[in-house]
């Protein structure tokens, strides 16, 4: 058989195809195909993502061999409580998420919007916790910049947890943190431990960074899609975006899962009093 | 001009092991190789296209064969694997009677130091037939002592010990190379490898004798105030330090941390190291966490010095921590100083 | 199973060619700026990829030039110890992440898969110009680096030099370095949905052509691997810039910790180098033999089996860091059994070769290139999986030989055949057989001439990264800069033919060479915008010759 017909071509397969504009892209052959192509795509870039927390999560497993004992004095002075909390706020986006991407098989656009909007409140009720956490911490000299003191944070620490802090209220919303003085900087040179705490400290704030702004960026994307579902892109034919989006989300969700015990509850936090 | 060498003189008592196996899977490179590039030659030639239209048998595949040229390139490979690991266990263990020198790299030289108090820079004075074992550490970035004519080499870097050992053959002056990119004058950090007759190398020491290492540690141990609670006495604020340079101690539980009861710690060089720079890492049992120890970083005590101090511990007997009061009588095997030249 | 090559069409096959030179196809349909820089066509976009990653091959090039005029001489006299240790980092920041990475699969990878799969487009086609546009992002980074005053910490970053000892452009290079690494991502990414999705009917797995295979498995290492480099590099500019000390010693840091990390990827990348070379040289083989390719089954299994067994390999750059004895072994054992599946691929290439009918067009001259200088690199392998012998060689010129011999002896060469054998579906006009002959035997003898003499330098113990050396190292120092003369030539004859052919080359019919993949046999040359003009539809294995015949052939013999 010969492979070169000398036919004409016939037509190409525009004609047929652009009933529906968006629905279905030029490239893809049918909706299943393009559901299943945009599903797979995204799952592909999820395992991307774990291999890139994997990295952090892989020094922070050596490192909290390594320096045991301090990570966990270390651990201690984040607020288990503001990160519970913030742990639970996260799964209710995640419910929220849910219900988005079941409204977009549903066909219902304007429900998209209401979940996508119930998310980013949630995730942004997350966002403002960590601020508050953050400003804390500034205060106790914990952020691993040149700034960072050990020996002032465990004891402005120790005086808050007994309720002792004599620090007038942090008001106002910069990261103020009073200046340290001269002792507690030489106490600090002269304890290798402090290193290591600013190493616990530089990938807490490392790992956490990168989940806020994986968060941010996931706040964007869903600004966008609830703009395409406002305006009536999505319909049960086509919405694989949203169910995208809602993978991502919970992929973002499942980080913290892992990062809240790993970063807040190291040892003797669960011990009565310490 | 064409009287370039090819192979490294070999110097040490690895280097024929070493050329042996490389020989070896030499000959199994070419004969591969060669078999490839005959097989394409020779199909070339065989099966050359004679018309445009010729179409040959289109095969596609022979279990037999298949299986064939994937067990016996394993089985080659094994081989290569065992006699590589047979080598490499030669290369790595020092035997028990091996001289201690002490290597401190840095950018962009190499410091070398004998436990007898001897120091060199980029050079290496050694004895034939003796076996050598060096200790390497790096004050900066990661470094490389290589010397290829003993093939051996093992990087240097900075924060740990690392260990190399060799037994030299031949006399003669050998090239040390820094083999670990490490800035600006990375191939200017080079030396000389010098191997003398024995008697040669006693002459050379003699003539270049200081204050043994262990005797400057000694001295070092009052300065830093060590004596203070390491006073050998069984009620001392800290652990007597006579004799456990390479024993077993238990360390002390901590309430919260992960030391198993009966973990144990091997007190080698990197042990004793890490015991100066972070007192409180792994405190020996008997004693409580944190460490009343003060750390001693760089600015206290520099790599030199910490080899220094570490050569004094090897050294202590039972018996023989100084008081508080400077004992006027040191032990005679730390050597007294000798008559500099 | 292998009937009749027996590919059914919709309505209309692929009209014969000749002399249709007012056929639409998608490099005259229109001519935009606009419609070439936003694209969407995955033909436009493997070309954007062809310009830029051939002007960083010559830049890189240039490095080399100046690496090997500076080794005439024992003396560091051609240029400064910092020009020199910022031009061998270029030379590898450039070829390996700018060069080798992304060529075979951005450019071949990305015109061909599509075609070869009866698909319209790869599966996120605006990812694919996005993936363009970052590469050109991390490209313009880098290239900032440079031209502000360089960097000198080698390609391999390691630390505390890179991170705390060195007043260069660490910085601005692995920010540059970390955005190009989403271009691998997404590319690999890209690929893996088109290869599970977007198959046409009848295609199943086992009847892919083997290039696929081989773009699949290098698709599944970008995907992993990449992410880890990233990180890594994030984490050297952070402790670069707040001195945090992850990495550094004196600060509780760890600099193995950095090695690990960094190789984890590092490895496995060369593989995302090799794996691509290897899938091309199938098709070459292939088509110039007129056989199918022996063993189908085990070639697609030992490119999957090259992608999982090259990631828990990495110590093996390691093995004079310290590293425990029985990690050594453990990594030397593993090792090795990355070596035995390349080494099926070419036994079965010999075994296509026999009873075939050869022909030596230029792209099978490249093949046999590619298959005689792997076949050196790989076996050289094993001198430095041995811990006996690696213990010598680590660090030395052997090592440099024994990568130039598999990059470039492999993904280059191989990438070189690729280019030659795929210009005429490309352009649809054939280059000039005359040069590219002398072009292919050009790289082949100066490569040979440029690399060998360096594995005898590496055992005599010459270091790499050395600006100056001792005296008895000149002579085949000597000979390595003659070879890379000869080497320069060959490399720089193609951009001159092959540039001259895309515009002025006889015009080629679909499938000169006479080739049975979808690609050659379903498409024009070249192409039309949407590839196809009806989704075909295979019922038969990939390389079956019976029926081929080749449609005005304008192969010169």
């Amino acid at each position: 058989m010969s492979l070169t017909e000398k036919h004409a071509p016939t037509k190409g397969h525009d004609d047929a195809s652009h009933g529906h504009d968006h629905d279905l892209a030029h490239h893809f052959d049918n909706v299943e195909q393009q559901h299943d192509a945009g599903n797979l795509g995204m799952w592909m870039f999820l395992t991307t993502e774990v291999l890139f927390f994997g990295g952090l999560f892989a020094a922070y497993t050596i490192y909290r061999y390594k320096f045991e004992k301090v990570f966990e004095q270390a651990s201690n002075i984040l607020d288990p409580l503001l990160g519970g909390v913030n742990t639970i706020v996260l799964i209710f986006s995640s419910v929220t998420m849910a219900f988005a991407v079941r409204s977009a098989q549903q066909g219902k656009s304007k429900a998209i919007v209401a979940w996508l909007a119930a998310t980013i409140v949630f995730g942004s009720m997350f966002l403002g916790i960590k601020y508050f956490e953050w400003k804390h911490d500034a205060t106790l000299h914990v952020f691993p910049t040149s700034d960072f003191n050990w020996t002032w944070a465990r004891e402005k620490h120790a005086e808050h947890e007994h309720h002792e802090s004599h620090e007038p209220e942090m008001r106002g919303l910069v990261f103020n943190s009073p200046k340290v003085p001269q002792s507690y900087i030489d106490k600090d040179s002269k304890n290798p431990e402090a290193k290591q705490a600013r190493l616990f400290f530089f990938l807490y704030f490392m790992m956490t960074s990168l989940h806020a702004a994986h968060m941010v960026i996931g706040f964007g994307i869903m600004a966008v899609i609830m703009i395409y579902a406002w305006n009536g892109f999505y319909s049960a034919n086509y919405y694989v975006p949203v169910e995208s989006v809602g993978l991502y989300w919970h992929f973002v969700d499942l980080v913290w899962i892992f990062l809240y015990p790993l970063l807040y509850l190291l040892g003797a936090h669960l011990s009565a009093g310490h | 001009m064409w009287d370039f060498p090819l192979v490294p003189e070999q110097a040490s008592t690895v280097a024929p092991e070493v050329d042996h196996l490389t020989l070896f899977i030499l000959a199994i490179n070419i004969g591969i190789t060669a078999l490839v590039f005959a097989l394409l030659f020779l199909f070339s030639i065989m099966y050359a296209r004679r018309s445009e239209s010729e179409v040959p048998p289109q095969y596609h595949g022979s279990m037999l064969l298949e299986i064939g040229w994937s067990i016996i390139p394993s089985l080659i490979c094994l081989v290569i694997f065992i006699w590589g690991v047979k080598v490499y266990a030669e290369i790595i263990v020092p035997p028990a009677d091996s001289t201690d020198v002490y290597i401190v790299g840095r950018q962009w030289m190499w410091k070398a130091q004998y436990p007898t108090g001897q120091r060199e820079i980029n050079a290496l004075h050694v004895a034939v037939g003796k076996p050598v074992k060096l200790t390497i550490t790096s004050e900066d970035v990661l470094h490389s002592f290589s010397i290829p004519a003993f093939r051996v080499k093992s990087d240097a870097v900075p924060g740990r010990y690392t260990t190399m050992w060799f037994q030299p053959t031949k006399p003669g002056t050998y090239h040390l190379f820094c083999t670990e990119y490490c800035g600006t004058e990375h191939s200017r950090m080079i030396g000389k490898i010098v191997v003398m007759e024995e008697a040669d190398h006693q002459k050379w020491l003699s003539e270049k004798a200081e204050l043994g290492d262990a005797l400057q540690g000694r001295k070092l141990f009052s300065k830093l105030q060590c004596v203070t609670c390491h006073a050998g006495e069984s009620q001392a604020r800290a652990p007597s330090l006579e004799e456990i340079y390479m024993k077993r101690i238990p360390l002390a539980l901590d309430k919260g941390s992960a030391v198993a009861p009966g973990t144990t710690v091997l007190a080698d060089e990197n042990y004793l190291r890490e015991s100066i720079r972070y007192p409180s890492a792994r405190i020996a049992a008997g004693f409580q966490y944190p460490s009343i120890m003060p750390a001693y970083d760089e600015s206290l005590v520099s790599e030199d010095e910490m080899f220094q101090l570490i050569a004094y511990v090897k050294s202590l007997k039972k018996g023989q921590t100084p008081t508080r009061i400077e004992q006027t009588t040191i032990p005679s095997a730390l050597g007294a100083p000798a008559v500099r030249k | 199973m292998s009937t009749m090559l027996d590919v059914k069409t919709g309505s209309g096959a692929v009209g014969a060619s000749v002399g249709h030179d007012s056929k639409v196809n998608y490099l005259n349909h229109v001519n935009t700026a606009a419609s070439w820089f936003l694209t969407l066509d995955h033909k436009r976009i493997a070309l954007l990829y062809l310009v830029v990653t051939s002007f960083m091959f010559v830049l890189g090039g240039a490095y080399a030039g100046v690496i090997r005029a500076e080794l005439i001489t024992p003396k560091g006299d051609f240029v400064s110890s910092d020009f020199y240790n910022k031009s061998f980092t270029a030379h590898g920041v450039i070829m390996v992440f700018f060069v080798l990475i992304p060529a075979i699969p951005s450019v071949i990878g990305n015109f061909c898969l599509p075609l070869m799969l009866g698909a319209k487009d790869v599966a996120f086609p605006r990812i694919n110009l996005i993936s363009w546009y970052v590469y050109m992002a991390g490209a313009s980074f880098t290239l900032f680096a440079l031209i502000s005053g360089g960097v000198d910490s080698g390609w391999t970053f390691y630390t505390p030099l890179s991170t705390t000892y060195l007043n260069s452009n660490v910085m601005a290079t692995a920010t540059g370095l970390f955005i190009l690494g989403f271009a691998s991502i997404l590319t690999g990414l890209n690929f893996i949905v088109t290869i599970h999705r977007m198959r046409s009917p009848g295609l199943t797995w086992f009847r892919l052509p083997l290039f696929v295979w081989a773009i699949y498995a290098t698709s599944v290492i970008q995907l992993l691997g990449t992410p880890v480099i990233a990180i890594t590099l994030a984490l050297v500019g952070v402790e670069r810039a707040l001195g945090v000390g992850i990495f550094d010693p004196r600060l509780g840091g760890d600099p193995i910790l950095y090695q690990h990390l960094f190789w984890f990827y590092s490895h496995p990348a060369v593989y995302i180098m090799i794996l691509p070379a290897l899938g091309v040289t199938n098709e070459l083989i292939s088509t110039f033999s007129r056989k199918p390719v022996f063993g189908y089954t085990m070639i697609a299994g030992s490119s999957i089996a090259i992608a999982v067994f090259s990631f828990i390999v990495w110590a093996h750059h390691m093995f004079t860091s310290g590293l425990s004895p029985y990690a050594a072994m453990f990594f030397s054992l593993l090792t090795f059994s990355v070596a035995i599946p390349s080494g099926i691929k070419v036994f079965s290439w010999l075994a296509t070769l026999f009873q075939g009918s050869i022909s030596f067009d230029s792209p099978m001259l490249f093949a046999y290139s590619f298959i005689g200088l792997f076949t050196i690199g790989g076996m050289t392998g094993l001198f430095l999986s041995t811990l006996g012998t690696d213990i010598h060689m680590h660090d030395t010129y052997f090592v440099v030989a024994h990568f130039h011999y598999v990059m470039v002896g492999g993904t280059i060469v191989g990438y070189l055949g690729a280019l030659h054998f795929w210009w005429p579906k490309m352009f649809g006009r054939m280059y000039a057989e005359f040069p590219a002959k002398i072009s292919a035997i050009l790289v082949f003898v100066g490569f040979n001439l440029t690399f060998f003499p360096q594995f005898l330098l590496g055992y005599m113990g010459m270091p790499r990264r050395y600006h100056e050396y001792p005296a008895e190292f000149q002579v085949l120092n000597l000979f390595s800069t003659a070879g890379a003369l000869v080497l320069g030539v060959g490399y720089i004859m193609p951009i001159f033919y092959l540039t001259w052919a895309a515009f002025f080359g006889k015009k080629a019919s679909s499938n000169p060479w006479g080739a049975t993949t979808l690609d050659w046999t379903h498409t024009e040359s070249p192409p039309s915008p949407h590839n196809f003009e009806s989704t075909p539809v295979v019922t038969a294995d990939p390389y079956d010759y019976r029926v081929i015949q080749k449609e005005g052939a304008l192969v010169a013999h």
